[in-house]
């Protein structure tokens, strides 16, 4: 894929690969990616989850994305790149709904940066969620 | 002047709508046209303390004055990840 095409901060209604997410870091300067997976659990608080169903902002939820990439770059400087994808639509018990990866020349500091980026997507980013129970639903926040 | 104004989560089912075209006296604030979408549906009232607003598609405070074609999004509790 051309470089410039390359889209590092995305709302897809795609099924999610990470191996896919991670290939978009593609560097021969990078010595380590980690990769954040998101995925959905079948319960909350006791109730069994039929399915969630995640709406976004998307123009403004990409933005924001970029932004905490941005942040992430200036907090830590051996950061090399950062893509965060978040799938919305309905997602059965198990799939992926977000990924978010870092890549960096070595080790250090990889972790707390992708620490920092998925508690600042919870808090920040323009996404909803919806759990559907087997006896109702509600939107939920972590924010 | 005219503004689009878009919902999501609970409020926009609560609303039944995605969005909205609202006629506003020109200088409006943010908060005027909060006051007047809650007027014209009450249905809002009961989210309308946790919402939080986007203009343009960047978080703005309830002074923030808007203009004619300008984007607003009421944004409830946010639920990513």
């Amino acid at each position: 894929m051309d470089k410039e095409s390359v889209k590092l901060f995305e709302i897809t209604t795609e099924k999610l690969s990470v191996d896919e997410v991670v290939g978009r870091l593609a560097d021969p300067a990078s010595g380590a990616v980690i990769a954040f997976v998101g995925v959905v659990r079948g319960n909350t608080d006791g109730r069994e989850v039929r399915y969630l169903e995640y709406e976004a902002y998307p123009e403004m939820a990409e933005e924001v994305l970029q932004q905490i990439g941005d942040e992430i770059q200036a907090r830590w400087k051996t950061i090399q790149k950062i893509s965060i994808v978040h799938r919305m639509g309905r997602l059965q018990i198990g799939e992926v709904s977000v990924v978010i990866a870092l890549s960096a020349g070595h080790r250090q500091q990889v972790f707390d940066a992708v620490h920092y980026a998925i508690d600042r997507l919870k808090q920040i980013v323009p996404i909803w969620k919806k759990e559907v129970w087997t006896d109702g639903a509600e939107w939920r926040s972590d924010a | 002047m005219k503004v689009r104004v878009r919902f999501f989560g609970a409020p926009r089912e609560g609303l039944g709508r995605r969005e909205i075209e609202q006629e506003l006296p020109p200088g409006s604030t943010v908060r005027e046209l909060m006051n007047l979408l809650t007027e014209e549906h009450p249905v809002l009232l009961s989210y309308s303390r946790l919402i939080n607003i986007a203009v343009n598609r960047k978080y703005a405070a309830l002074e923030t004055e808007l203009h004619e074609g300008d984007e607003v999004a009421c944004l409830p509790p946010v639920g990513g990840g």
